[in-house]
């Protein structure tokens, strides 16, 4: 293969080489892809401490203009799915079996469970059961559920709150024979 | 060929139908050029500002189908400002005063206005296609035109465009005597949708093909629409959610049961993906899957979707499928010929994302690929080897490694050996596009190997030069050669100007080409419109102390037979 360096001696491009500068001063060749770049107007970093991260945030990088290289359309797509999920509040969908429509609620409202099931029960005017680690929830048809991010449903209530907002994708209020079945892995 | 009449020559061309080809007929003789002239019907302007619609006219009077395309390709990644150009109102003025018998207008990065739609909607009696792909400057008032005044329209479809929604009841404007859709596709609207308009529109066109949806229209919807259209072929979910056991998703699985012509599935723009079982039974028959704005969808869910899919052709896809979802793909699909895979997160978070464990599997797998983009966190120069061996067909290689000027994770070295091994191996590719850490070797190797490319885009990458040298002096096909922050000035870019007569395009951003340079080659190409786009005011340049040197933001430039254009902005400086 043919190697770069052989090419030097016939075209001394480096003599010819336009650049500012006075002749005869040497530029310390910079690499390209240094950040002094324009940030990306509306692209402005995430806060970093969003609710309950339990994974190490990366520090926040230098935006760099159409980079990557995506189009805009589908940049602005993934942004309003980001904004929806992440800082200005928690909003997730909650739906009940049986019901015409879904709701939406934002999490980071609440400050643990109980403020939570409350303002479930007011919305869709049923009650839950009484929790307890062993059993779920007893005493009643419904049972709060949610889908955490490996897409699987899992029982509101065993995990410590914090975790439980930064995990939970969508909450979904299971009722009548399904809830039986809770036990064997729905 | 002397001895036959004009009409027996005719109908011969009538066969011939690629661009290329019709062009080369062009050019063999007086008598052709005049035959061909006048039955050509199909014409293809890659570049508008490259002639006019006069001289579009004047030579192709029997005109029924034309697609211009705009602004230049870095424009999707906001690098071109808003107004720099590529207006589609004067060529629909120019047409419409012609009264040539338009039927179908495709537009690819241009700016369209409601006026210009409704202009069109009025001149053109026997329209029938209307194709937008990242256009901007309209509101659904334009579709409204379009849908009321287009008798015999067939297609409406509308990708990726940014239009202002003013929520209106443009699908309730399509009359009740409209009956011949086959296209409509309305995705890219974010505002509501018309639901009862969309349905009756819906039963009343028994020729819909395609039907692609917006966000607005929820699971009932879908399942009543897929109900009186079960010829459909091609269909864009728009919001996927609802309760698995609800009337409205038994109603949908029934549905989709009887879409036996189903080949291809897009959409889910808002999903609950315990749902997708309900295309299970269809996926055998796909041969196209685009996932890529189902952020929603991933994990278990996506896997046992993809799983059912053995006929799959072509694949775009978030790269949260992961390394190990790229595998199951290469072990299903073993008919997959185009794979896209987008980055989901944007910021460079580094979570669920592909590697080159995945490119790798992929290439393995899939002995049909011939075309990929594929955004990743890291790349080696051995998986490029790898790929190149067992995938020697590539037409068009994208690979987009997020973090520039990455090396080989492994080695440290730059990738200028696995891009070489790809380029050295796939004979017949004409498009590519680099990224990771790339020294001159890489554009040496572009131009000794890469005899076929027509296309090539580069970011941060090469050294000196010699890199573009390279790639001007090899390449003979080259038609669009784009270029950011890369280390090319005005050597290169002088150094062969008869070159950019043979390409549509060149685009350099970031580089080190100075205002000199720009105006020497203005000067020796008087056939080029040389373009500087400043955003910083055009005129201090020159009142500058060091005009000359002065380095230039963005330079674009292309061979055009009209001159400088009237309908530049104050930012453009045209020299």
């Amino acid at each position: 293969m043919e190697k770069v360096g052989d090419y030097d001696e016939l075209v001394n491009l480096k003599a010819t080489e336009l650049r500012l500068g006075l002749p005869g001063t040497e530029e310390e060749t910079v690499p390209c892809g240094k950040s002094n770049k324009r940030a990306l107007p509306d692209d402005t970093e995430k806060e970093i401490e969003s609710t309950g991260k339990t994974e190490t945030a990366s520090p926040p990088k230098a935006q760099i203009v159409g980079w990557p290289p995506v189009r805009s359309y589908r940049k602005n797509s993934i942004q309003t799915k980001k904004n929806e999920s992440e800082g200005q509040g928690n909003y997730v969908k909650v739906s009940m079996d049986g019901a015409p429509y879904l709701r939406k609620i934002d999490l980071t409202v609440y400050k643990k469970y109980p403020e939570l099931m409350k303002s479930l029960e007011n919305m869709f005017k049923f009650s839950v059961g009484e929790y307890s680690e062993r059993e779920g929830y007893k005493g009643s048809d419904f049972v709060p559920t949610y889908e955490d991010k490996d897409g699987d449903w899992m029982l509101v209530g065993d995990v410590p709150w914090e975790m439980f907002v930064s995990s939970c994708k969508r909450l979904r209020i299971m009722k009548g024979s399904e809830v039986k079945g809770l036990g064997c892995g729905v | 060929m002397n001895y036959f009449p004009d009409e027996v020559i005719e109908h011969v061309f009538d066969f011939v139908t690629s661009h290329k080809d019709r062009n080369a007929i062009s050019l063999v003789c007086k008598s052709w050029y005049k035959i061909e002239r006048y039955s050509r019907q199909r014409v293809f302007i890659g570049n508008c500002y490259a002639t006019n619609p006069e001289r579009l006219l004047r030579r192709f009077p029997c005109l029924k189908s034309l697609t211009l395309k705009g602004k230049p390709h870095f424009a999707d990644f906001n690098l071109v400002p808003h107004e720099w150009g590529g207006f589609v109102q004067p060529w629909i003025e120019a047409l419409a005063r012609s009264r040539v018998g338009l039927e179908e207008l495709r537009l690819k990065r241009m700016v369209v206005t409601d006026e210009s739609l409704e202009l069109l909607s009025r001149s053109f009696v026997n329209f029938k296609s209307l194709v937008l792909v990242s256009c901007e400057g309209f509101t659904t008032d334009g579709l409204a035109s379009i849908a009321a005044n287009c008798r015999h329209l067939r297609d409406l479809d509308l990708q990726e465009n940014e239009i202002e929604d003013h929520r209106g009841q443009w699908l309730s404007c399509f009359p009740d005597t409209c009956t011949t859709l086959v296209t409509l596709n309305f995705a890219c609207l974010e505002g509501e949708t018309n639901l009862v308009a969309l349905e009756r529109l819906v039963a009343r066109s028994p020729n819909l093909k395609s039907l692609k949806l917006n966000r607005a229209v929820p699971l009932d919807a879908l399942a009543r629409l897929m109900a009186c259209a079960p010829q459909i072929v091609d269909l864009g979910v728009g919001s996927y959610e609802n309760d698995p056991d609800s009337e409205s998703y038994l109603k949908l699985k029934a549905a989709i049961k009887k879409c036996t012509s189903l080949r291809s599935l897009s959409g889910f723009l808002e999903a609950a993906p315990h749902c997708l079982s309900a295309f299970h039974p269809i996926c055998h028959n796909l041969t196209s899957l685009n996932l890529s704005y189902a952020a929603e969808i991933h994990g278990s869910h996506l896997i046992k979707l993809i799983q059912h899919c053995k006929k799959l052709q072509r694949l775009w896809i978030l790269d949260s499928i992961g390394d190990k979802g790229l595998e199951v793909v290469a072990s299903t699909c073993k008919e997959l010929q185009e794979l896209r895979v987008f980055p989901s997160d944007l910021l460079g978070g580094g979570n669920t994302a592909v590697t080159e464990e995945g490119l790798v599997a992929i290439s393995a797998g899939c002995p049909k690929l011939h075309s990929i983009l594929y955004f990743c966190q890291q790349m080696t120069n051995a998986a490029l080897v790898t790929v190149a061996k067992n995938c020697p067909n590539f037409i068009r290689f994208r690979l987009c490694i997020l973090e520039p000027n990455k090396p080989d994770h492994v080695t440290s070295q730059p990738l200028d050996e696995g891009f070489g091994a790809i380029v050295k191996a796939c004979k017949s590719l004409r498009r590519l596009s680099l990224s990771g850490l790339l020294t001159d070797q890489v554009f040496l190797y572009i131009g000794m190997y890469a005899n076929q490319l027509e296309m090539l885009s580069i970011a941060f990458a090469g050294d000196t030069d010699k890199g573009m040298l390279y790639v001007l002096n090899g390449c003979k096909k080259m038609k669009k050669l784009e270029i950011r922050d890369s280390p090319f000035g005005d050597t290169a870019l002088l150094a062969d100007v008869s070159k950019y007569e043979t390409m549509r395009s060149l685009w350099m951003s970031s580089c080190e080409v100075t205002l000199s340079g720009c105006k020497r080659l203005a000067e020796k190409a008087p056939w080029l419109n040389v373009e500087i786009i400043n955003e910083s005011d055009n005129n201090r340049m020159e009142q500058n102390g060091h005009e000359g040197r002065q380095k230039v933001d963005k330079l674009y430039l292309y061979r055009t037979v009209v001159g400088t254009r009237m309908d530049a902005p104050p930012f453009v400086w045209i020299l």
